[in-house]
């Protein structure tokens, strides 16, 4: 019928995308632009938007200030430990709930409980499963004779306390995600392995595991840039800080402060952009190591 | 949930069942067992945080600071949770959150149907361009345009508003993208067919489209909803004010305001995370699918 645009028909279907451009043109366009110009204003005046010098300023101070390095190398801890845990026990708990039919439907409600719920709330309640003296935490460890940690205060055990809480928070996600994957991996294969004498084990790792390729990157890919974002947890879990003498500062925390509590906002800016840059490259990374590896 | 995760290319889940307990003996009876136990486990792992919140709310304070740890408390005290309610307006941060959950979503709905039908349906000059435009933009950190977009909204003079609240999320590109590849799944003879028979595409959108695409739809409001919900970062940012605080900022203003009153604490975080497990409970098999699908496809 009407192949080639016309027009009026251009006319109309921009009046239908008009109000969803206005929003994410002056929310999401816009700023991505000036967010990375605004890293760059080294001068600025920001109640008149008013810019009075420009130049690297802001990068040159950000890779000179010593808390940046460390809000860099706490995120790439974090994300680092994460990743992969949460990848190796969801993938686990995905291939055991694709074995059996009877209840599997409430193990998954179950696993993914958290994902739905609100991350400064939960953070709380890991707050105090926390408590040196009165958590869950190290209750528990005591049955194994383990002193009690003080997993809040102590700079040397944060980050694995922060680590614990979003593995438990994230793993749902990633097991409807290797679901969804196990299902669409054609049984016959499974038959002609058995058919051939093929062992569990090499059942998974001959067929299972390749075919499962596309998923395992889509889960990598999302961990991967969901963990580098990490903040609201930081900051509940640690009560508005950055985690005992600064052990889980993160790059979005990094980012916070120098904008919201000292006003900073070209270096925040800056923070911003390197955040994005090593996002990317991460991304870019998994992509190359994608198609060398996996095939489809 | 079933249906959803049987995916086409998979066996219905009856017949796999059955396969796999073909040549079912002794092993297989342990190796089931094995599983159940794993799965246990990690079930119970996953909800004691849960029963712990939970049940802390419910306790005495020497009850919630008791060591060994009180499981089940003599008296149950719900009493607590009127104590919380008096120690923070928290009824003015859940009225917040409701009213912010719910025009951003019905807001984002009615900007995403329309411009995910103009994708999906209609010919229009830089059409592809601006598609690829926008999802590109999904590649960027949210946070990286918190600085601006503040900036924006106090030129505006909207900080401390509700209006920051809500504006910045009456769209979003996952959710077009979501929808417009289930627009697209809808027949071109359908569309041309009605256009024939005199029915504008508004008509058709609203009385075809719609009604079709309905789970998908279900879909992006659930998410949408409990991102709403518990978002964080943004509202702390652009609100001051204490009486237009949404549930999660106040909640974490509430833990300077309780102190250590652990069990006051747990009342308000059961508060907080209650409306959107009951929503999970009810709608999941909706969020499964949302999720399926802005992850495989997106």
């Amino acid at each position: 019928m009407i192949q080639n645009p016309t027009l009026k028909s251009t006319m109309k279907a921009w009046l239908y995308i008009l109000p969803m451009m206005l929003i994410i043109f002056t929310f999401n366009l816009y700023p991505i632009v000036k967010s990375f110009a605004m890293s760059f204003y080294t001068d600025y005046n920001f109640y008149d938007d008013v810019v009075l010098a420009y130049g690297l300023g802001n990068f040159t101070t950000i890779l000179q200030d010593s808390d940046f390095y460390l809000a860099i190398k706490n995120t790439f801890i974090f994300v680092l430990g994460v990743v992969p845990i949460s990848i190796a026990l969801s993938l686990g708990i995905a291939l055991l709930l694709n074995q059996i039919k009877f209840l599997s439907g409430f193990f998954r409600t179950v696993y993914f409980l958290p994902f739905v719920t609100s991350t400064v709330a939960i953070s709380l309640v890991w707050n105090w499963l926390y408590h040196r003296n009165y958590g869950l935490m190290n209750y528990f460890l005591g049955w194994f004779g383990i002193e009690p940690i003080h997993w809040i205060t102590d700079p040397d055990y944060s980050m694995l306390a922060l680590v614990i809480m979003a593995v438990w928070k994230g793993l749902g996600f990633n097991i409807i995600l290797f679901l969804v994957g196990l299902n669409n991996i054609d049984e016959t294969y499974y038959k002609a392995a058995k058919v051939d004498g093929a062992t569990g084990f090499n059942r998974f790792w001959n067929i299972t595991l390749p075919l499962l390729g596309p998923t395992l990157f889509l889960v990598s890919v999302l961990g991967v840039i969901n963990s580098f974002k990490v903040f609201d947890e930081v900051y509940a879990l640690f009560q508005a800080k950055p985690g005992p003498a600064k052990s889980t500062l993160t790059i979005v925390y990094y980012l916070y402060e120098k904008f919201y509590t000292e006003y900073q906002y070209g270096i925040a800016a800056a923070a911003g952009v390197v955040l994005f840059v090593i996002i990317l490259a991460v991304t870019l990374i998994q992509f190359a190591y994608n198609k060398k590896f996996v095939h489809y | 949930m079933k249906q959803v995760l049987e995916t086409p290319a998979g066996l219905p889940p009856a017949k796999r069942a059955s396969w796999l307990m073909a040549d079912a003996g002794m092993a297989d009876v342990l190796k089931k067992g094995l599983i159940y136990a794993a799965l246990s486990i990690g079930a119970i792992t996953m909800l004691i945080p849960f029963y712990w919140m939970v049940i802390t709310s419910l306790k005495t304070p020497a009850e919630a600071v008791a060591m060994p740890p009180v499981w089940m408390p003599d008296v149950l005290q719900f009493g607590n949770y009127g104590t919380a309610l008096e120690a923070a307006p928290f009824g003015q941060y859940f009225l917040n959150s409701v009213l912010v959950t719910v025009v951003s979503t019905v807001g984002e709905l009615l900007t995403t149907i329309l411009a995910a039908f103009a994708f999906a349906k209609m010919k229009f000059y830089g059409k592809s361009l601006l598609f690829t435009v926008l999802i590109a933009t999904m590649m960027v950190p949210g946070e990286l345009l918190i600085i601006p977009n503040f900036v924006t909204l106090s030129n505006l003079g909207l900080i401390n508003t509700y209006a920051a609240l809500i504006i910045p999320y009456l769209a979003s590109v996952l959710s077009v993208f979501i929808l417009h590849q289930n627009f697209t799944s809808v027949p071109d003879e359908l569309y041309y067919a009605a256009k024939v028979d005199g029915c504008s595409d508004f008509r058709f959108l609203w009385s075809v489209m719609v009604p079709l695409s309905k789970s998908a739809i279900v879909a992006i409001t659930i998410l949408k909803v409990i991102g709403s919900w518990n978002s964080f970062m943004w509202p702390l940012i652009v609100t001051n004010d204490r009486m237009l605080r949404t549930l999660p900022v106040g909640l974490q203003a509430f833990t300077t305001e309780a102190g250590t009153k652990y069990e006051l604490l747990m009342a308000a975080s059961t508060l907080v995370v209650l409306p959107m497990i009951i929503l999970y409970l009810f709608l999941q098999k909706y969020i499964i699918m949302g999720i399926s699908r802005s992850g495989l496809k997106g």
